[in-house]
């Protein structure tokens, strides 16, 4: 039985590590120009797991293998060291191994959330609310209007509780239910929840951030490929939220500028 | 240390009505017992509802056979809608972390156990300890009732986010009554634990018998009081905060609304309240949780392998030292629940750091643990299997920590099946596995009868392999990006993973089925098992293993026991055998033994 249980877990061990080297499952292609630092951080983190998690796995199983019902009369050993040497391999080893990782991945974390976004980056303002999101761009005044909450209205389709009856600076904002943004250009985007908690996860731009309500989150980023790729909401939001979702299409400057002339039309 | 032969501590006398006796006692041990069966209940009602969750997942579609009798409206003709789904998921979680999870290896082994193992009569304050018990219980009853009240259970979660907690049923169904069950019933939860708590410190300090210093407490009773100082903290934050989640329904306040939400085009009568309130609250009652279900599990599963491997840990102190950092740890840490939330990111980087740290005395545990297997004689049987399955599943829940713990890798993670893989094998299985061994392993103490050793081992092999293949999928799922708490997976990007999802399900259902044999055993040997051979089966050392079995009335027959030995005191010779227990005068030739 101890035998049997040794190869288990080694057989386990081995299995379940299978899918990752051949990385059967895995984050899709990253589209953004600081998703490499994050896939290099997640890399070297699967190795450092990967390697302790099949060493531990390995020694618990040739551990029970060879100790396990023996004699009545076998002599007791003591693991050479005891635990000293364990203790000092466990902070020398692992600790420092977990906070290099640590460290080096503080440069991932700072390029999305430790920067300004540039002066020039292109600010879109995304708006979520059970079960949508909205999307609005400040036109060519580049000033967003005020919101009025007591204004908002899905039956109107005002969104975001425009007035550009009395604001001037909304009449030329452009709202639309998708977001298209160009390729290769900063975009600063404005995130606020109208109603309750909500999540922006797109996997390819390697981006998620939550909307707070009452608090305006901002965040950061740039597209390196043209393409269309799903917006999902990954916050708890109520009974629609597995289907809260948008579509992002990156495009090129100048289908870009086509279709925000298309969207501005249809306001 | 206090003898108690010089202070008298708990002298109520024994019961005699079946009321006193088995209902509202006061005997810590029909305590434990209580608890256990809370638990046991408690988690065939969580796994009933995974099972469905599963199904649903699995074949959306797919009508649940009597799922309708459950709720008309939420599964009409068995199939559950999308709000249901969230609703039994909500209880799932709910009903495992806080009635399973910290009640079994904390509440119901620890008032077991812990009184006997320190040599006391009775907890300090027996009627607080029956108390908690049955505030425990209302709460449950609390919780299971709005199953059948208002528009059904809360759908936000076992994590109850602002401000979908607090604004009420305009949020969707279940986000009125149901929350308001749900935050009254984990208040009362948390009243049971705090009086469990200080029962226990209070037993752990003030209780111990002549000779049993604090170094010579087994690492159970070590695990029960540093998780019970744990409780006491962290269930200190979450009832007031449940408190102000239910003021915000019923009293108008605001303390977890913002101002100018509107939903369903109406803004919202509240103002001036934080949603990130409740997260902070929320997580440093939460991520000690975490500590607190699995603290239990390290400290039993270790006194179990100990007597198994008739050897003692190689480092009894280090253990100990190690259990407490985590506790003090986990107050440090509970910031990276929250990397992506909107909060500073500077903080994200300072909750890090500690959550990288804490690593290192979870490693110390393992390695000890692993370690202390070399040169040992160890006996295989169901409980010392389910220790080393613990051993394994801590060790693969543990490493994907690594991944958890930094806030670049979390922008990918956060809030897919990662997350959910990695606290189902640390804190789920394992504690699970801690609370089955614990069961292997005291069950002739607790009932006068043994368990079935073959079934036991079925049990073992089903639960092993089948947790495995049901959460380790749960991480590829995760890597690539499948979001949880989706009750159905419509977005193009996760199709193709569906049948990840089918596979997860079908090893579900095949390990929920042998848990079945574990209950059949419990029930089955509780009445009809075979007679425990003497008192002590397992030749073991500590305290409960010196007493009748099942213990009298006043755990020792109204004799004090003498501590004359460290916990575990193994390979030595004695007239016994290959150890000599706390309790004997026996002089035997030991090593490093504590003075």
């Amino acid at each position: 039985m101890a035998k049997f249980f040794a190869v288990t877990i080694i057989v386990i061990a081995i299995a379940s590590a299978i899918p990752i080297l051949l990385h059967t499952w895995a984050a899709p292609e990253d589209i953004s120009t600081h998703g490499a630092l994050i896939d290099e951080q997640m890399s070297e983190t699967m190795a450092e797991a990967g390697i302790s998690f099949l060493a531990a796995q390995f020694v618990l199983a040739f551990f029970v293998w060879k100790f396990s019902n023996r004699a009545p009369d076998a002599k007791l050993q003591k693991f050479p060291g005891g635990a000293k040497g364990l203790v000092i391999a466990a902070i020398l080893v692992v600790g420092t191994e977990v906070l290099a990782l640590g460290i080096f991945g503080v440069k991932a974390w700072a390029n999305v959330y430790l920067t300004p976004p540039a002066a020039d980056a292109m600010p879109i303002q995304v708006q979520a609310g059970q079960f949508a999101f909205y999307f609005r761009y400040p036109g060519p005044d580049g000033t967003f209007g005020p919101t009025h909450p007591e204004m908002i209205s899905e039956g109107s389709q005002n969104f975001f509780g425009l007035d550009p009856e009395h604001d001037v600076d909304s009449r030329d904002d452009i709202v639309a239910a998708e977001m298209a943004i160009p390729v290769n250009k900063e975009i600063h985007l404005l995130m606020h929840s109208k109603d309750v908690g909500h999540s922006f996860y797109v996997r390819e731009l390697r981006v998620q951030q939550d909307f707070v309500p009452g608090l305006d989150v901002s965040l950061h980023f740039t597209a390196t490929k043209v393409g269309k790729y799903e917006i999902v909401c990954t916050q708890l939001c109520g009974l629609g939220h597995y289907n809260m979702k948008a579509y992002l299409e990156v495009m090129s400057q100048q289908d870009f500028d086509d279709w925000l002339k298309k969207e501005a039309t249809l306001q | 240390m206090h003898d108690m032969s010089a202070h008298a501590v708990q002298h109520h006398g024994p019961p005699t009505s079946f009321i006193r006796k088995y209902v509202f006692s006061l005997d810590h041990k029909v305590i434990g017992k209580q608890y256990y069966a809370l638990a046991l209940v408690a988690a065939l009602t969580g796994m009933v509802l995974s099972w469905f969750m599963r199904i649903h997942l699995a074949w959306n579609s797919a009508a649940i056979p009597g799922l309708q009798l459950l709720s008309k409206t939420g599964a009409p003709g068995g199939v559950m809608t999308p709000e249901y789904y969230l609703q039994l998921m909500t209880m799932h979680g709910t009903i495992m972390v806080f009635f399973v999870l910290t009640t079994a290896p904390f509440a119901a082994f620890g008032n077991f156990f812990l009184p006997i193992q320190v040599g006391a009569e009775d907890m300090p304050f027996p009627r607080f300890n029956m108390m908690s018990f049955w505030v425990t219980f209302t709460a449950f009853l609390v919780l299971m009732s709005s199953f059948v009240l208002g528009d059904g259970p809360t759908l936000g979660g076992w994590t109850q986010y602002a401000p979908l907690n607090a604004v009420g049923s305009v949020a969707g169904p279940g986000q009125g009554l149901g929350v308001v069950l749900w935050a009254a019933s984990i208040g009362l939860f948390c009243v049971g634990q705090l009086l469990g708590s200080l029962n226990f410190i209070t037993t752990t300090l003030d209780l111990r018998v002549k000779g049993m210093s604090l170094m010579r407490l087994p690492l159970t009773a070590w695990a029960w009081f540093i998780t019970s100082c744990m409780g006491l903290t962290a269930f200190a934050v979450l009832m007031p905060a449940c408190i102000l989640v239910i003021l915000d329904h019923v009293a108008g306040t605001s303390f977890f609304v913002a101002s100018n939400l509107v939903i369903n085009d109406q803004v919202q009568p509240h103002s001036g309240g934080s949603t990130l309130l409740w997260q902070h609250l929320f997580w440093f009652f939460g991520h000690p949780e975490v500590y607190i279900a699995i603290v239990p599990g390290l400290g039993i599963v270790s006194h179990i392998l100990i007597t198994n491997m008739r050897k003692p840990m190689l480092s009894h102190r280090t253990l100990i030292y190690s259990m407490g950092a985590l506790a003090v740890l986990s107050y440090m840490v509970y910031g990276h629940h929250m990397f992506v939330s909107g909060m500073n990111p500077y903080s994200s980087l300072a909750f890090s750091f500690p959550t990288l740290v804490i690593t290192i005395p979870s490693t110390i545990i393992v390695l000890v643990q692993v370690f202390s297997l070399y040169g040992s004689k160890l006996r295989i049987n169901s409980a010392s299997l389910f220790s080393l399955g613990f051993i394994s599943m801590f060790v693969a829940g543990g490493v994907s920590g690594f991944f958890l713990a930094q806030p670049s890798i979390d922008i990918m993670l956060h809030a897919t099946y990662f997350v959910v893989g990695h606290f189902h094998m640390v804190m789920g299985v394992a504690a699970m596995f801690g609370i089955f061994a614990g069961t292997y392993f005291w069950f002739p103490k607790m009932t006068g009868r043994m368990m079935n050793e073959t079934l036991g081992r079925i049990h073992f092999w089903c639960s092993f392999v089948g947790a495995y293949c049901i959460f380790m999928p749960f991480h590829y799922l995760g890597i690539a990006g499948n979001v949880r708490r989706y009750s159905s997976f419509v977005d193009d990007y996760l199709q193709p993973l569906i049948p990840v999802h089918r596979f997860i399900t079908v090893a579900a259902l095949f390990t929920g089925a042998a848990q079945l044999v574990f209950l059949y055993n419990l029930i089955h040997s509780r009445f009809w098992g075979a007679l425990p051979p003497n008192d002590n089966p397992w030749e073991g050392t500590s305290l409960e293993w010196s007493t009748a079995t099942p213990p009298p009335f006043d755990n020792f027959g109204g004799k004090h026991p003498v501590v004359y030995h460290d916990p575990y005191q193994y390979g030595v010779e004695s007239s016994v055998g290959d150890y000599v227990m706390q309790a004997s005068p026996e002089q035997v030739k030991t090593e490093d033994e504590e003075k």
